[in-house]
């Protein structure tokens, strides 16, 4: 692979032992050119406490022992990797392998996420959680943690969502969190965001933000890949027992980028492994048909922290699109700008249709129905596998499930579920 | 030196302290915008803030954030703040403003255009610095190097949430002024203002000859004739731009609320804490 970005910073990033790589982020938050600070000076303070508790729960045994606790009582973790061999065999290439997060309690792979930061927020001697929340996923899975820790939670999301995610909306209200819409802006994930960031402003003393995504000002990009990472250290020891070996492809869909992220980092460096992310292509490659920032967009800074954005030529940012809630943001996390320069890994855009049609594939062929999210995995994995010999292995993320998007697949499809 | 030193030089020399307004540039729209900055160097405003409107504010409270939206949908370009300022400067039809004028711009804006371009933009419009509420000094070094450069000041903020060590750290590397911000949160009014916020300007007095501008939460003359004592000057924003949102009986109301309200924030600033309470009484 090619080396990673020749700006190693001078405060100097810690290396592991084992090989002379920089291991990022950096101690100003940076993994490479990307990542870092870029928010208003009240928030510096809670970000340093909150870098400061984070490294020291994660060189805690009995912190680590407590989540990994909870992973296998309460999540149901390990999630089991999956041979999915009737679509092998349709697609007549790799034999296909699905990492089943959506099987997780509440459904997805962000309840990984949650539980890491609402034990957090308990060792911060916090005493109330706020989160934003796209699909519903990241809003349930906090509303979940929070209802089994006891700590208050508000979600924000955006009045658009609210409407296209109802049974996510209903259950995160029956678990107890107060849902504040958001009527601002595009109404949708990016100004839930804005929304969520504003009161934490405000409370900061007493409210920590349980960030959704790899996306945020530092130490957020990094303590949530950490969390999410047990699916790639799951899959990589499960393809070892399983196939005997690494696979030949890893697959996973971009929104935020926290699943695809958690996947691939324990593979970075696993050289042989080819990494795809599948990023939301929407109705086309035009300005504001897609939610394609890796594809389409330019460096800049959103929500604090400097990566790869859709924006117009004066910074503002632009309107995005796709039909999966999940994915419609118009930023991705800074780690994943850092590995798209540095050739790591390959990153795609998925039309909606072509998700779309993944669904009712792995629907029909495998008795499995993907979040529209992981329907963007799918598919693309779908088209790199057929190019490749049936001894090879390919490994899809499948983030969640797709039970909460019956309502926008009946409407898509102009069928009523009254 | 920046217009903004010799603003707050000669005020020092004088006794006074600035009223710094905030607007929104391009809300309702950029004329109106023009129009409102002459009519708060009338009513002897000694600063204007010119807030540029962006999609994604995080430091702002609802009554700028709408403010920003409102100018974005009525298709704010950031060419228009550039000549917005030269329009001012170069006084025709009017004659030439020497209000000074500082942008108020999110990092993400003036990395988009890069820093260099536009810091020099921004001079050649007659715009005197930035004060960029997302850049941390951690990351302002080039920023702070670039500005220097031309003479163009890079004002940073220092919180409640500051420890005093960082404050410093911020204090050295400001330049124009420091603006301490009186709360923890957003922009917007606010009726009470902490107690702690009094004795840490002080504090702040003893560590810096830098000017200090208090701002985010000021709504009214009370909190002004409270906060003039100890500061150079006072920032203003929501409550401008709240006055300028409801100009409901079209732009000559709307400037002349304006124009009253700066009167009346002035007003109060020259007003003793002493005198005003006696006056109550």
């Amino acid at each position: 692979m090619s080396p990673v970005s020749p700006d190693v910073p001078s405060s100097g990033a810690p290396s592991s032992g084992a090989s002379n790589r920089p291991q990022w982020p950096d101690a100003r938050g940076r993994f490479g050119a990307f990542g870092g600070r870029f928010v208003p000076e009240t928030l510096t303070a809670a970000l340093d406490q909150l870098s400061a508790e984070y490294e020291q729960a994660k060189r805690d045994p009995e912190f680590q022992q407590e989540l990994e606790g909870l992973f296998k009582t309460f999540v149901g973790r390990p999630s089991p990797l999956y041979h999915a061999k009737r679509l092998s065999s349709l697609v007549g290439g790799a034999q296909i392998w699905l990492k089943r997060e959506d099987l997780n309690h509440t459904g997805a792979h962000k309840i990984n996420n949650t539980l890491g930061q609402a034990l957090l927020t308990i060792r911060m001697g916090k005493k109330r959680v706020i989160a934003e929340t796209g699909a519903g996923q990241h809003g349930v899975a906090t509303a979940t943690a929070c209802a089994h820790f006891g700590i208050p939670c508000v979600v924000y999301m955006g009045a658009e969502d609210v409407r296209r995610q109802k049974p996510n909306v209903f259950s995160m209200k029956l678990l107890g969190a107060e849902i504040r819409p958001v009527e601002s802006g595009s109404r949708t994930l990016r100004d839930a965001v804005n929304e969520a960031m504003r009161d934490w402003m405000a409370s900061v003393a007493e409210t920590h933000y349980i960030i959704g995504s790899v996306i945020g000002p530092h130490p957020f990009p990094m303590m949530v890949r950490d969390f999410q990472a047990v699916i790639g250290r799951e899959t990589r020891a499960q393809s070892l027992e399983q196939i005997g070996r690494l696979p030949d492809c890893v697959v996973a869909c971009v929104g935020g980028g926290s699943n695809a992220a958690g996947m691939f980092y324990p593979f970075i460096e696993d050289t042989e492994v080819r990494l795809v992310g599948v990023e939301a292509g929407g109705r086309g490659a035009s300005a504001g048909e897609h939610a394609s920032p890796l594809s389409f967009g330019t460096p800049g800074v959103l929500h604090g922290s400097y990566s790869y954005v859709l924006q117009d030529e004066d910074g503002q940012t632009c309107d995005v699109h796709s039909m999966s809630a999940g994915l419609d943001y118009p930023g991705v996390g800074p780690e994943h700008s850092h590995w798209k320069d540095s050739g790591r890994v390959d990153y795609v855009s998925c039309r909606d249709d072509e998700a779309l049609g993944s669904f009712d594939k792995l629907a029909r062929n495998e008795g499995i129905m993907a979040a529209l999210e992981s329907c963007h995995a799918v598919a693309k994995a779908l088209e790199v596998a057929a190019t490749m010999p049936a001894d090879q292995h390919l490994v899809i993320c499948l983030s969640g499930r797709g039970d909460k998007d019956a309502m926008e697949l009946a409407r898509l499809r102009g069928e009523s579920l009254e | 030196m920046s217009d903004v030193d010799v603003l707050f030089a000669r005020l020092r020399s004088e006794g006074r302290k600035a009223l710094l307004p905030f607007i929104s540039a391009g809300d309702p729209d950029i004329e109106t915008t023009a129009a409102i900055i002459r009519t708060l160097a009338e009513a002897g405003a000694d600063m204007c803030e010119v807030g540029v409107p962006y999609s994604d504010p995080i430091a702002d409270g609802p009554v700028i954030q709408a403010s920003y939206q409102r100018a974005l949908e009525s298709g704010f370009r950031l060419s228009q703040l550039f000549e917005l300022g030269e329009s001012l400067r170069s006084g025709s039809p009017q004659p030439p403003l020497s209000l000074p004028m500082v942008t108020m711009v999110s990092y993400s804006i003036m990395l988009r255009t890069g820093i260099e371009a536009y810091v020099r933009r921004a001079v050649a419009a007659g715009y005197s610095g930035a004060i960029v509420p997302d850049l941390l000094v951690e990351e302002a070094d080039e920023a702070a190097r670039i500005c220097r450069a031309h003479d163009f000041s890079l004002v940073q903020l220092v919180t409640p949430t500051t420890p005093r060590d960082r404050q410093l750290r911020i204090a050295e590397l400001s330049s124009g002024f420091l603006y301490v911000v009186s709360v923890t949160g957003i922009t917007g009014e606010r009726r009470e203002l902490p107690p702690s916020l009094l004795e840490n300007v002080g504090w702040l007095r003893e560590q810096t000859e830098l000017p200090i501008c208090i701002g985010f939460g000021i709504s009214g003359p009370e909190q002004v004739r409270q906060l003039a004592p100890v500061a150079d000057g006072l920032i203003v924003g929501s409550a401008f731009v709240r006055r300028i949102a409801a100009a409901h009986d079209g732009r000559a109301a709307m400037l002349e609320d304006v124009k009253a309200f700066a009167e009346e924030l002035i007003q109060a600033m020259r007003e003793p804490v002493g005198l005003a309470s006696k006056r109550t009484q």
